[in-house]
């Protein structure tokens, strides 16, 4: 298969609209405006439609009413615009319509800066938006991977209709890789019991709502969507493992920390150090299992992140404090060295071998 | 074997786009590659640098702190970055903009007067590409036919004329001896 060199916002884009996206609609932003302006160039070329929209509100409520119609969708941007999207996605959610929505991380809080981040942990897995709502949260770590993901994304979001987000960051949206985009074929997943698509006359009209006002038909509404997630949690976590056979030190690390991380670890490998690492590909659900297995028989875990620490609240949970966890992190848009975690990795072992 | 490449200047001068033909010459014989950009919001004028890793392994880190070649545009950026070379590594910089001279004797620094050579062969611009000859010069890295695809690969159709320009730049980057 060719490769070719992409930047990740293009590489993104391009396995949107092979993954059968036929609807964008977006705000520019920094660090993922090449996203929008390869949709922008793309789309009405290949059968799709790009709008950019007066605002976040905006477009994030057009990707509702396409949603609704059982039409792949897409929209992206970075944290604070996601900040705006936010209710428009807890919306999408009450709907359980599916949609893919992309955050290429930036540093915050407020308007923070362009370089990248990943302090957007907390909002991606817990709170993005009101309500009791999870969406999948997914997180590449290369050009290729956001490639695969992607398509992933839609399916996932098709199977059990709800939000899909895909947690990048401004490293791996701007940086360029080797990418090949294998043929996909979409998952053929059925809609005619939910889309509003159109009656012909010939069927009952259907109804994409998130209102409900008697409180035990929300609360039974909301237990049928929760069953959904239980399954989800049972068959969708993810997680690459990387020489953690024997490993007494664990470093666990998502997105483009884990390739500081990867660099660190292989040169304490070198030097004698038995540490590994575990890399969640999805972010909810947690790969709790993966976790548990791969740090065994590690005497200590550290979680790195770019943000003062959030993912760290998982890992502990999912080990339920029976390791000794700690975090290093830097912030702010600040990138952490393979030297600086390779020092945290030699604390952890009570020096060099 | 890897390579860990910056090339550091002002927006404007041809930082990314001397990289970009790196990479792809990386891409054409086969190598596990990253190209990094780090710009502020300006459009041009603003420090701009870009880390190029070329390895035969996978990548981790894509961000180049300790660089085995430095191509140096300007005097900001020599200054900052020589200190960071790894030992045994080379720069390649610009004298026509950089006053400074290399104070360590544990690299190879080749001073070109690049923007010099591209302005006497009416090649304004050229600097990044003549330094690009000089480094391939040194290191043997890619062929001029592999960087000749890579140029035809970025180059507009519209801007096709630049390739012959751009390759003439690379001659005199590799013929240069000071």
């Amino acid at each position: 298969m060719e490769k070719v060199l992409m930047k990740g916002n293009e590489a993104l884009a391009e396995a949107a609209i092979r993954a059968g996206c036929k609807c964008f609609f977006g705000y520019p932003i920094t660090p993922q405006t090449e996203l929008s302006e390869y949709l922008s160039k793309q789309m009405p070329k290949r059968g799709g439609v790009f709008l950019q929209a007066e605002s976040e509100v905006a477009a994030i409520n057009m990707v509702l009413g396409a949603a609704a119609t059982g039409t792949r969708v897409m929209t992206s941007s970075s944290s604070p615009g996601v900040s705006l999207k936010s209710e428009g996605i807890s919306y999408i959610a009450g709907s359980d319509v599916p949609a893919v929505i992309i955050n290429v991380q930036r540093g915050g809080p407020g308007l923070g800066g362009i370089q990248p981040s990943q302090a957007d942990y907390w909002q991606a897995t817990k709170g993005l938006g009101h309500g009791d709502f999870h969406l999948i949260v997914l997180a590449p770590s290369s050009v290729q991977e956001v490639v695969d993901l992607v398509s992933r994304a839609f399916d996932l979001g098709d199977q059990y209709r709800v939000p899909v987000m895909l947690l990048s960051d401004g490293l791996l949206g701007q940086m360029m890789e080797p990418v090949s985009f294998p043929e996909i074929t979409a998952k053929e997943v059925d809609k005619s019991d939910w889309a509003a698509n159109g009656t012909k006359m010939a069927r009952k009209h259907h109804i994409v709502n998130s209102l409900y006002i008697e409180a035990n038909d929300l609360e039974d509404i909301v237990k049928e969507r929760y069953a959904r997630y239980a399954v989800i949690e049972a068959e969708e976590s993810d997680a690459e493992a990387y020489q953690t056979e024997d490993a007494d030190i664990v470093v666990v690390a998502y997105g483009a920390t884990s390739r500081v991380v990867k660099s660190a670890v292989n040169k304490a490998r070198a030097e004698g150090i038995k540490v590994g690492m575990l890399r969640p590909i999805t972010l909810w659900p947690f790969p709790k299992k993966q976790l548990c297995a791969a740090c065994e028989n590690a005497k200590a875990v550290l979680t790195v992140e770019m943000s003062m620490g959030q993912m760290v609240d998982d890992v502990k949970l999912a080990l339920e404090c029976k390791k000794p966890v700690s975090f290093f992190g830097r912030t702010g848009g600040v990138i952490p060295t393979p030297a600086e975690v390779y020092a945290e990795i030699v604390k952890l072992n009570g020096g060099a071998k | 074997m890897t390579y860990e490449i910056l090339l550091a200047g002002f927006g404007g001068q041809g930082v990314l786009f001397a990289g970009k033909l790196l990479a792809y010459c990386a891409l054409f014989e086969g190598k596990e590659i990253s190209w990094l950009p780090s710009y502020g919001p300006e459009m041009r004028g603003g420090k701009c640098n870009c880390s190029v890793c070329i390895s035969d392994e996978p990548i981790g880190s894509p961000k180049v702190l300790e660089p085995d070649l430095l191509i140096a545009l300007n005097g900001p950026s020599f200054e900052a970055f020589v200190p960071t070379v790894k030992a045994g590594g080379k720069v390649f910089a610009d004298s026509s903009l950089i006053d400074a001279a290399c104070d360590r004797t544990d690299i190879d620094c080749y001073m070109v007067p690049a923007t010099q050579i591209a302005d006497d062969n009416n090649l304004a611009k050229g600097s990044n590409i003549v330094l690009l000859g000089k480094l391939l010069a040194e290191t043997g890295l890619f062929s001029t036919d592999t960087v000749r695809k890579a140029l035809e690969k970025n180059t507009p159709a519209s801007r096709a004329h630049t390739i012959d320009n751009n390759m003439k730049a690379i001659a005199l980057g590799m013929e240069y001896q000071g």
